[in-house]
This record gives C-alpha cells, structure tokens and sequence, in this order.
C-alpha cells in the first residue's frame, strides 16, 4: 500500500479483490485486487488491451466478473445490476460516448437526475403537476452544470450536434447528474486537442477537489501525473505496479511494461 | 421503482445547488451549496410539447361530417385516426424507445378480439370491452416483452414477428371464440344510451375522442421523466443503464403501454367495423405498420400522422391496382431509408427551418 498524500482517516470508497474476467481463452482481467480511498483520484493505466474497460465495466456492472468482489463503501455490488449502482453511487462516463444524440443537451443531464427523481408511469401520461415541478427543478440544476462547463449557450441545441469535446463534456456533467460518490472514467482526454484536455484535467481537478472520488483510466500521461494521488499499472489484465505517480513514474517494471513507449504522449 | 437508495448517498459536493434535487427530507441539509443558475431555465410548459398542435388538428376534423361529401369519406377518417393510433403507439417502441417489434398488429387484435368476442359471444357493453381491449393488448404486450425485450435487434424482431403469427393461428383455430377464418360476426356498435353509434357519422365523435386522448398521452409521456428514460434507451442503451435507468423494466413498461394502446385501437376497430377476421392482425399489417412509422418519420412525433394519412390514402388513389400498391409501399419504404430517414415529419421539419 502506498500514497499517504490522502488523510489516512477516511476509508475506502471502492474495494476490488481477487477480480477476474475471461473472454473465452482470454483473461481480460486477471486477480486485480485495489483500493480506492474516499476523496482520492486513483488512475488505471496500461497499454491497450491491457482489461481497463473490462475493469470498468465490471465495477460498473455492465459486464459480470468470472470471479473477484466488488465492494463500494462497505457494500459487495459485483451482482448488483448496473441501474441499482448508480443508485449506490457509481457514475461513469464511456471510452466511446453515450450521449443521447437526438435529444437536447439540457435533456442529457435532466435524464441524468433519473436516480433522484421520483415521477412515474401515470403521472407521465397525465402530465401532472407534481411530475412538472420535479422537472423544474431537474432543469435548473441540469442548467447550472452546463454553465459550470460553458454549455449553457447550448442547452436547446441538438446533442448530436456538440462538438466532440462538447459532447464529452456532456457526457461528464450527465454523469455528474447522478449525483455519484465514485466517478469512473474512461479516457477522458482521448481525442481532445491540448487544450481540451487541459480544461478536462482542470475540471475533473475541481470535482476532486469538491471531494469527488475519481477511478481515472487515461493515456495522456500529464493528465494522469498531475490528478492522481495513486495510480494502478496493469498490463495483460494482470498487476504490475501501484504506488504514487513518483513512484510509478520511476518503477523499472513499469518503464518497462508501458511508460517508456508512452511517455510522450 | 425504489429510488430510496439514492437518497442514502450523501452529496458528493461537487454539485451546485444539489439540494434542489433531493427528497424533501433531505432538503436544506446540505446548507450554503453554490447559488442556483444565474441564467434562466424556462419552465416546463402546462401542455406538452405537440399537445396542443394536436388539439388544433383534431379541432380542425370536428368539420369532417359536416364537410364530408358522403359516408364513406367519414369511414375513411375513421380508419385514418385509428391507424393513427396503431402507428402512434409502434412509434413510441421503435422511434423513441430504439427497439424493433414486427408485432404490433397482433396486439391490435388481442384488442380487437377481446372487445369483439366480449361484445357477440357475452352481449357486454363496448364500454366496457373498450378497457377490456386495453388490458388485453397490455397484458399480451408485457407477456411477449418479459422474454423477448431480453433480445436486441433482429432477435427481438424476430420474436414479436413470431408472437404475432401464433397470435394469427390461435384467432383462426379458436373458432367457438373467434369465428375461425370466416371471422367474428355478430359485435354489436357502441351506444350512448338509446343511441347507438352505428353510423360512420355518429361514431366518428367517439374515434375522434379517444385518438386524441391517446395522442396527447403519447406527447405528454414523450416530454415527462418516464418519457426522457425511454428515449435515453432509444438513444443508447448503455447510457442509459449507466444513468440508473433499469433499461429492460423501461422498455416492457414501453412496451405494455404501446400494446394497450393498440389494444384500444383494436376495440374502436372491431366496434366500428362490427366484423373482424384474423388477416387484419397478421404479420404482413406488421410490417406494413412499421412501414408507415419509418414513411412518417421515426421518432417524431407528427410521424404517425403523415404515416397514417398515406396508409389510408394511398389506397384510395390506386383502388384499381392494388398489387401496385404493394410495391409503391415497398419503394416508398426503400427511398425513405436511403434517401430520407427523418420520413414525412423530418421533410416538414426541413421546410419549416427554411421558411424562416
Ligand atoms: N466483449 C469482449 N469479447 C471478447 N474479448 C474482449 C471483450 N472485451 C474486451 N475483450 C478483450 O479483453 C482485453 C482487454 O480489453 P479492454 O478492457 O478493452 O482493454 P483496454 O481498455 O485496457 O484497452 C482485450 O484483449 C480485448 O480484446
Ligand atoms: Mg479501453
């Protein structure tokens, strides 16, 4: 165990032990075992087809582990469906996005206060008053989380229509939307131009820093050096290192599994 | 659905004016969060969006058996607003909700047959067989949904087609019920008290209320949080779960509803035709059903209507050719795929923009 930078005396938010996942012959994931402490940024890094999407899809629930234990905050959900995680808090955002292309960008985020809204079926139907004042509220909230990252302008706009950096910032303010304890995500600053990554490390800092828990997954080494306070290597679906970026950044086995080839990038 | 764990979790703090959202218990715990959005945020209208261009409409048709030269063009809006319905309800499944079903026709039936059979074998009143129709094509569509919504793409295509060709065997094979192939006879009109609705004229106020009823529930569901949910799912289904949307009870919950209202349809059918048989409701009125979605505009929600006046009209036009008919369709179909997937609405959609 490693990176005391965190204040040892809050616990653990995530607890992932012994976990595996086989694709046919191929072990994706093999007997990972990690913390991830309350308050903290962990980064999970590793070549290409190193098991870091099917580690998040795993904690996540969208793919089910072939052994291992998931525990969030004190609850084992590896059988939990993916829908009731969220609930537990668990927001993630997708290597390729999943926004909602044809509704409006301030639909994205209302569709993401989903967990704590409460109107059904009927009162859909018929348009009650009670499902209007929720909506209402929805709206503002989804609104303020767009100005937080410059979107408000867009809110009307087609959500398919966002550039590509637009709709990743979309697709984290819907995830923020939630209302998450643990935010999982996947290769925030694939794609972006520097600058857009920038503003993306900028932002996920400000979450950090409101006391977010992050689980980070991303290439772009600066990123991953400046948010982290831990950071996991796999390679193979397999351990190979964990420590503080210091000492990542200078562990012969991970120079030699992954950072030499990268560290430009 | 129990959201109650979700109010558990306390704020992550990264939100503005995250108490705002939470349960009223919850409310003011988490004290001096950032101040709400400067900007405005307009309020949810009173009327869902299309709901009252809907009415304008329907408003408009109060003129059809006054204006209409004679009955048959009156029976002909009969058909037209309730194959409104049908197209209107598919079009909640596969435009908004992303999931395919080649078998909406046959809980069209179950509506029909149920209202029907309840009507000249039971001597109930349509009144009541017009509830029962919903039910029946609810319940049918949930039953087939519970397996089937578990499949995606051409396998759940292929199960509701399947659904409703078992559908089809058992409207012919149960024949002390349905009246086998010759079909059912013997469904007796609605009536409101001594009057009975047995004209095209007169039932036409009876069509005309509850397809407008039924098309302001569809634009009401479109624009509400249950509604949001299920077009999230159309959007992308992963994004959806991932947002704490249970996809697979969002989409038999879609499903249900879609296959009531087909159901409702069915009723009004049968009650207005006081004959059905078994052809109406088989595969092939599936397919021509979705045909009319896409023709329409999938996923608008004046789609239907543009979908259902061609379904009704092109026929008209043709009457002599009707196996030219069958291939207009099919061409219809396939220019519209390829050359513009928004259908109808999408083209009207377009126009208006330039227009402006
Ligand atoms: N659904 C799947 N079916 C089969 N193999 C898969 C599947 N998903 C991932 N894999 C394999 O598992 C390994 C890890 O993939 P992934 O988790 O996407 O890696 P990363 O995100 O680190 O690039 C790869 O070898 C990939 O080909
Ligand atoms: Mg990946």
């Amino acid at each position: 165990m490693s990176g005391e930078s965190i204040a040892a005396a809050t616990g653990d938010i995530l607890e992932v032990a012994g976990l595996s996942r086989n694709f046919g012959a191929i072990a994706a994931v093999a007997d990972l075992s990690f913390k991830v402490r309350e308050g903290e940024v962990k980064a999970v890094i590793g070549p290409n087809g190193a098991g870091k999407t099917t580690l998040f899809d795993m904690i996540a629930g969208v793919t089910a582990p072939s052994s291992g234990r998931i525990t969030l905050a004190g609850e084992r959900i590896e059988r939990m469906p993916a829908h009731k995680r969220v609930d537990r808090g668990i927001g993630r955002t997708f290597q390729t996005l999943q926004i909602f292309t044809e509704m409006s960008v301030l639909e994205n985020v209302v569709v993401g206060h989903y967990p704590r809204g409460h109107s059904g079926w009927v009162n859909a139907l018929l348009r009650l008053p009670s499902g209007l004042s929720e909506e209402r509220r929805e709206r503002e909230h989804a609104m303020a989380l767009l100005e937080r990252v410059g979107l408000a302008d867009r809110a009307n706009d087609r959500a398919g229509d966002l550039s590509f950096g637009d709709r990743k910032l979309l697709e984290l303010m819907r995830a923020l939307a939630t209302g998450p304890r643990l935010l999982l995500l996947d290769e925030p600053a694939a794609g972006l131009s520097h600058a857009g990554a920038e503003r993306m490390m900028e932002i996920v800092a400000e979450l950090n820093a409101d006391g977010l828990s992050v689980l980070l997954v991303e290439h772009n080494m600066r990123m991953v050096m400046n948010l982290s306070h831990d950071i996991l290597v796999i390679g193979n679906g397999r351990f190979i290192a964990e420590g503080t970026p210091d000492a990542v950044r200078t562990n012969p086995d991970v120079i030699a599994a992954y950072l030499g080839e990268d560290e430009d990038a | 659905m129990s959201q109650t764990a979700a109010t558990e979790a306390p704020p992550a703090g990264a939100l503005p004016a995250h108490d705002d959202v939470r349960d009223d218990a919850r409310e003011g715990t988490g004290g001096t969060d950032a101040a709400p959005a400067a900007r405005p945020v307009r309020k949810p209208r009173l009327f869902a969006r299309n709901a009252v261009s809907f009415v304008v409409l329907w408003a408009l048709m109060i003129a059809v058996p006054f204006v209409a030269p004679n009955f048959y063009v009156v029976s002909l809006v009969n058909l037209f607003l309730i194959y409104v319905i049908l197209i209107a309800s598919l079009n909640l499944v596969i435009g908004f909700c992303g999931q395919i079903s080649l078998g909406h026709a046959g809980f069209f039936g179950l509506g029909a047959y149920a209202s029907g059979i309840l009507s000249a074998k039971f001597g109930l009143t349509p009144w009541l067989g017009l509830p029962a129709a919903a039910l029946a094509g609810g319940l049918g569509a949930f039953v087939i949904g519970l397996p089937a919504l578990r499949l995606h793409g051409h396998y759940l295509a292929m199960a509701t087609l399947g659904f409703n060709a078992i559908l089809v065997v058992l409207f012919n094979e149960l024949i002390p019920l349905t009246g086998g192939p010759n079909g059912l006879l013997g469904i007796e009109p609605f009536a409101l008290g001594p009057i009975a609705l047995d004209t095209d004229e007169t039932v036409f106020w009876l069509v005309w209320i509850v397809s407008l009823v039924v098309m302001i529930a569809i634009a009401n569901l479109v624009d509400s949080r249950m509604g949001r949910s299920l077009r999230a799912i159309g959007g992308s289904e992963r994004g959806a779960a991932s947002l704490g949307i249970d996809t697979y009870r969002t989409k038999l919950a879609t499903f249900a509803i879609a296959g009531a209202m087909a159901g409702i349809a069915g009723s009004l059918y049968a009650h207005v035709n006081l004959y059905v048989s078994p052809e109406t409701f088989s595969v092939f009125p599936s397919i021509m059903l979705l045909v009319m979605v896409a023709l329409g505009g999938t996923g608008r929600l004046w789609g239907p209507i543009f979908g259902a006046a061609v379904f009704i009209a092109v026929p008209q036009v043709l009457l002599d050719f009707a196996d030219l008919e069958l291939l207009l369709f099919g061409l219809a179909m396939l220019i519209v795929l390829i050359g513009f997937p928004a259908g109808i609405a999408g083209l009207a959609d377009g126009w208006r923009r330039w227009l402006k």
